[in-house]
């Protein structure tokens, strides 16, 4: 059985999610082609040797319509024999696709896939489109979905975090990631995104807040308060969560992921196929996972999912060195601790998405490649990502460093 | 020669407009029955045939009102949805081909056009209507548990758009000529039957052809986006907002909200469909025959007095005096002035009387400012309120209500101090909650003239009155308080005397029963949340701190010493423990008195008092949330029963609607009797049984329920 390798992982900085980000202007195809040839530059790719590409996509829709892997692809001017794929697990799209290649690698029948995500946040806001439950309210009627905010209002309101411990954990987050930024940590996969005469547009992370402080995060109005009280969508949470008086609304744009502009790429393939095209492994991908959880509570899927990811490589949490869990919400990371006791010191040791941003497609792939830097940096063995998804899911990947 | 009437007639003149008059013989209003949709049928082909001799065609009634709406007999025995489906489907077609023939047809609205009625004029290309106060339009089917299905939704939808054709029909709303102008569903109004057939005929002249705007070919929903039927806010926020007022009890209301939206994606054929498939869905439901039982049956049947004594003529009250001036006092003033009746407000000072009446007046002016009340009639009935001091100004008063403080004493000087000025034949009422009338009436001079009227708060708003017989209340005097409460336009009910009437009674057992929850170790917030999401509009524990806890201590050992002296003694419930510690030993009196259940932060929301936990510390048992819901619905409805058994009230309407309309019993069982049937009184019995079986014996079923799911029959004929 062919052992699913990666050769190499990168990554564009992330741009702010609105019209004055540094990357509004570039479009997601064009972040997506820039990187793709840069990966194939620095591989020394035969980009006909490529099997399959596929991109992890949230909004797919409009700009970032069609099956935006084959068009970037074509765009960056690879061959065409490789095909391309688009694919959505909403904030888990780019672990999915990362986990999809793993999977296509052992199977045997494929050997060299890159796979990634991409989201333009500027240009694709989160809803802007409509979705199947606008054109049928028997959907909501029925399946009593709430906005993913107030799911993670309601987690903390269950799990008792006050509004204390939630800027906390995203202080923690800003802190680490600035730190992290200053030190070079990111250098090595970080591609700054240029324009078509070669000038930089961005060359780092730039949602992170140098200023941040706890007083700052305190002063943040919560952004769930009015669309939970007066959309009527607490009333909802509580139909499914009786036992609860009200959601205490403690999210606020400080310690909830940053709206960002972000493309990542990674390189997979069979061991066989590294040493034909003369590529080093990095690491192997040993575990990767699925799963469903309650819908209404949504987010809670990170630690369930990396139990079931760890048992099929017939591990537990105390053989993983670094742990990478998406900062959705801070109550995510805080109910991922309580869960599964891992110490604060593994998990997003390079801050999150609360300060990087989470360009939703392209985030499980950053978490990866992210991961794996840092365990190289460290000289550590394993690690696990893992992203909460929309409507109930989590999604899970274990890496093992060569 | 046998001269048949037909239900439409079918009448053309020289210019080639057809009137087509509805006047559906043996019938007091005309419906959409089976006569209609065949009547109709034949009349749309016979146009159809006669097309080139035709200009256009008038849409009228020969009735004093334009069109009822639905067969609801009909509906309520329907358990067939396809047939259903098929009924529906069938209504509509010659509608939407008459609407596509080509003609202008215009609607002559000469009286109330509600339901089916209001969509039959939509179906036209004009509607003009005559301009009477009384006249109502409107889709109200939501009220009783079911959708417009004869193309209502999706022609309201595609005249409005999405944003302000959802609410008319969700709420069932229901409006007058001149707001229907407003809304533009109305192309004129007219001043009575003459001009308005006038108007139609003219505007067919001057439309020599027609088509609605949905057929044409670059009609868009009003208010659609480039990506959407609606606003994508409006979209996402609307359903939401539906579930968080109906608590998804309601199928109607989301049925109606879904036939809207979804048929907003899709042409107005399928839309239509769409329509049919909805209300045949919710019609065959439990919950519709719930709603047309007890709203539309059994409220007629109070309307038009089946519970009000036979034989004693009709009577009207010109003048009335109101004892008291407190909340209730000046509620009662306020509507009979707002109903033409002068009234006399006394209470202990002028001063009182003064501030009370300054209180009705800006009562009223909330109403000029919100609810379209106009300053005219708010200053016609001010005119009508006479702030007293002095018991002589009740000289000719036709009806005296008492509504002073819940003290016996009080309450004899009051009657003995203010009967005098009675008129001949007048009628003595008290507003007492409490208070048996038999009782209170010792201190009347004509205890075969003394009545209970008990109004609920604010009163303004509360459509129910209990109308209660004493002992020696005479048949006379007890029809004539009914038509008072009917001259004030509120809804009675008709009780006999016995301690907490029939509401208050039945309310007691709702909220002990939270009470009893909370004893058990059930934590607060899964009480409360289980009541509301039931259908109660508030939960036990928020409603015992509004009414006080101490108050409702005090009344406890009244009723053990009243009982004592009666040689019983007063049943026990677990409750009674709950309310004795938080009143004697945790010092927490309700709201009033500083925090209950509840502490009340200046300036912000109540939230439970976190010292809750502490004292009533959680069960580790688990209560099934589906029994707590139960809980609250079952014990309501057998202590209803009891009431029945013991003739509290006579008949299970007045049990059905004074439940719902007095103490916030769920709309969508139409009445704790009707739930019964609902579930069926054989289930019903065994349920109560488990209940029983976990929870206490007062849930045994009473014998009467027993009798009547022995018979299998229902409760409700």
């Amino acid at each position: 059985m062919a052992e699913a390798m990666i050769f190499d992982a990168i990554r564009t900085p992330r741009g702010k999610g609105r019209r004055d980000g540094a990357l509004y202007e570039v479009g997601p195809v064009q972040l997506l082609a820039g990187l793709m040839q840069e990966l194939e530059r620095r591989t020394h790719l035969d980009t006909a040797e490529i099997n399959d590409v596929l991109i992890g996509c949230v909004q797919p829709y409009a700009e970032q319509g069609g099956v935006i892997a084959k068009t970037a692809a074509l765009a960056a001017r690879w061959d065409w024999k490789g095909a391309g794929l688009q694919l959505n697990r909403y904030c888990g799209s780019g672990l999915d696709a990362v986990n999809l290649a793993a999977q296509k690698i052992r199977s045997g029948w494929d050997d060299l896939v890159v796979t990634g995500g991409v989201e333009s946040m500027s240009r694709m806001g989160i809803g802007a489109a409509p979705s199947v439950r606008d054109h049928q309210p028997r959907l909501s009627f029925d399946l009593k979905m709430i906005p993913q905010g107030v799911s993670a209002d309601l987690l903390a309101t269950l799990d008792g975090r006050t509004r204390e411990d939630v800027d906390r954990y995203a202080f923690r987050s800003q802190q680490l990631a600035a730190q992290a930024r200053d030190e070079g940590r990111f250098d090595e996969s970080l591609v700054p995104v240029r324009d078509l005469n070669g000038m930089v547009l961005l060359a780092s992370d730039e949602a992170i807040r140098y200023d941040a402080t706890l007083e700052g995060l305190a002063k943040l109005k919560p952004s769930f308060a009015e669309m939970g009280e007066f959309g009527g969508f607490d009333v909802i949470a509580q139909s499914k969560y009786p036992k609860l008086e009200q959601i205490r609304h403690v999210h606020t744009a400080g310690n909830s992921s940053g709206i960002v502009d972000g493309a990542a790429l990674m390189l997979i393939g069979s061991e066989a196929k590294g040493r034909q095209l003369g590529l080093k492994p990095r690491a192997r991908v040993i575990a990767t996972a699925a799963l469903g959880v309650e819908p209404t509570i949504m987010l809670t899927g990170p630690a369930p999912v990396t139990q079931i990811a760890l048992g099929k490589a017939g591990l537990n949490f105390d053989d993983i060195d670094l742990f990478e869990v998406n900062e959705a919400f801070a109550s995510v990371v805080l109910r991922f601790l309580d869960d599964t006791n891992v110490p604060i010191e593994k998990v997003n040791v390079n801050g999150g998405a609360i300060a990087l941003g989470h360009p939703l497609g392209a985030t499980g792939c950053m978490l990866v490649g992210t991961l794996l830097d840092e365990l190289e940096r460290r000289k550590l063995k394993r690690g696990v990502a893992t992203l909460c998804a929309a409507d109930g899911m989590g999604v899970a990947t274990v890496i093992e460093r060569i | 020669m046998e001269h048949l009437k037909t239900a439409i007639d079918y009448a053309k003149d020289a210019r080639g407009i057809v009137t087509l008059t509805i006047d559906m013989p043996g019938q007091a209003t005309n419906t959409m029955n089976e006569v209609f949709r065949e009547a109709y049928r034949a009349v749309v082909e016979r146009i159809e045939a006669e097309r080139n001799d035709i200009t256009g065609i008038i849409l009228t009634s020969g009735k004093p009102t334009f069109f009822a709406g639905g067969d609801l007999k009909s509906l309520l025995s329907a358990d067939d949805a396809a047939a259903l489906f098929a009924r529906a489907e069938a209504t509509k077609v010659p509608m939407r081909r008459l609407e596509k023939l080509g003609k202008p047809v215009v609607a002559a609205i000469n009286g109330t056009a509600l339901g089916g009625g209001f969509e039959l004029a939509l179906a036209c290309h004009a509607r003009f209507a005559v301009n009477d106060a009384a006249l109502q339009l409107g889709l109200p089917e939501a009220s009783l548990g079911l959708i417009p299905g004869a193309g209502g939704i999706v022609r309201l939808v595609r005249l409005l758009g999405l944003e302000a054709a959802v609410p008319l029909i969700v709420d069932g709303t229901v409006f007058g000529p001149e707001r229907a102008l407003q809304l533009k569903l109305l192309t004129g109004l007219a001043l009575d039957k003459e001009q308005l057939i006038e108007k139609a005929r003219q505007w067919i002249l001057e439309n020599v052809t027609s088509e609605q705007p949905w057929d044409r070919k670059d009609f868009r929903i009003p208010g659609s986006t480039s990506n959407a039927a609606a606003p994508l806010a409006w979209l996402r926020t609307a359903p939401m907002l539906l579930m968080k007022k109906h608590r998804q009890r309601y199928p109607a209301a989301e049925a109606a909200m879904s036939a809207a939206i979804e048929g907003a994606a899709v042409d107005f054929d399928t839309a239509s469909r769409i329509e049919s498939r909805y209300l045949a869905n919710v019609a065959v439901g439990g919950v519709a025959k719930n709603m047309i039982r007890t709203f539309f049956f059994q409220m007629n049947e109070i309307k038009s007095r089946k519970s009000r004594p036979d034989g004693i003529p009709a009577a009207k009250f010109g003048r009335v005096g109101i004892l008291g001036a407190g909340l209730m006092g000046r509620g009662i003033a306020q509507v009979c002035a707002q109903r033409g009746i002068p009234v006399v407000l006394k209470d202990v000072s002028a001063e009182q009387a003064g501030k009370a009446k300054s209180q009705i007046e800006s009562n009223l002016a909330k109403q000029v400012a919100k609810s379209g009340l106009s300053a005219e009639r708010m200053q016609t009935a001010l005119a009508l309120i006479t702030p007293s001091a002095e018991a002589s100004d009740l000289a000719g008063s036709e009806l005296l209500i008492e509504a002073v403080f819940e003290d016996r004493k009080l309450k004899a000087e009051v009657t003995r101090g203010s009967e005098p000025y009675l008129s001949t034949g007048g009628i003595f009422a008290s507003n007492t909650s409490t208070l048996p009338i038999t009782g209170l009436a010792q201190a009347s001079a004509r205890p075969e003239n003394f009545v209970g009227l008990h109004f609920f708060s604010p009163v303004d708003r509360m459509p129910l009155v209990e109308v209660i017989k004493g002992a020696r209340t005479s048949l006379d005097t007890l029809a004539r308080a009914y038509d008072f409460v009917q001259q004030v336009g509120k809804i009675p009910i008709v009780v006999n005397d016995s301690r907490g009437f029939f509401t208050s009674r039945v309310f007691g057992t709702f909220t002990r029963e939270g009470g009893a929850m909370l004893a058990e170790g059930v934590d607060p917030a899964e009480i409360e949340n289980a009541a509301v999401w039931v259908g109660m509009p508030v939960g036990p524990l928020a409603v015992m701190d509004e009414t006080s806890l101490s108050l409702a201590w005090s009344v406890r050992l009244q009723t053990i010493a009243d009982l004592r002296a009666e040689g019983r003694s007063a049943p026990e419930h677990p409750h009674w423990a709950v309310i004795d510690k938080m009143v004697n030993v945790l010092k927490r009196p309700g709201r009033a008195g500083g925090g209950g259940f509840y502490d009340y932060p200046e300036g912000g929301k109540k939230r439970l008092w976190p010292g809750l936990k502490e004292h009533f510390p959680p069960s580790a048992k688990r209560i099934p949330p589906q029994d707590l819901g139960d809980r609250f619905l079952f014990i309501q409805a057998i202590e209803a029963v009891r009431c029945i058994e013991e003739k509290v009230v006579e008949s299970p309407r007045d049990a059905n609607i004074g439940a719902v309309l007095g103490i916030g019993y769920p709309r969508w069982t139409g009445g704790p009797l009707q739930y019964i049937d609902m579930i069926g009184a054989r289930k019903f019995v065994q349920r109560a049984s488990d209940l029983a079986g976990n929870y206490g014996d007062r849930f045994v079923p009473p014998a009467l329920l027993m009798q009547v799911a022995e018979s299998n029959g229902p409760f409700c004929a």
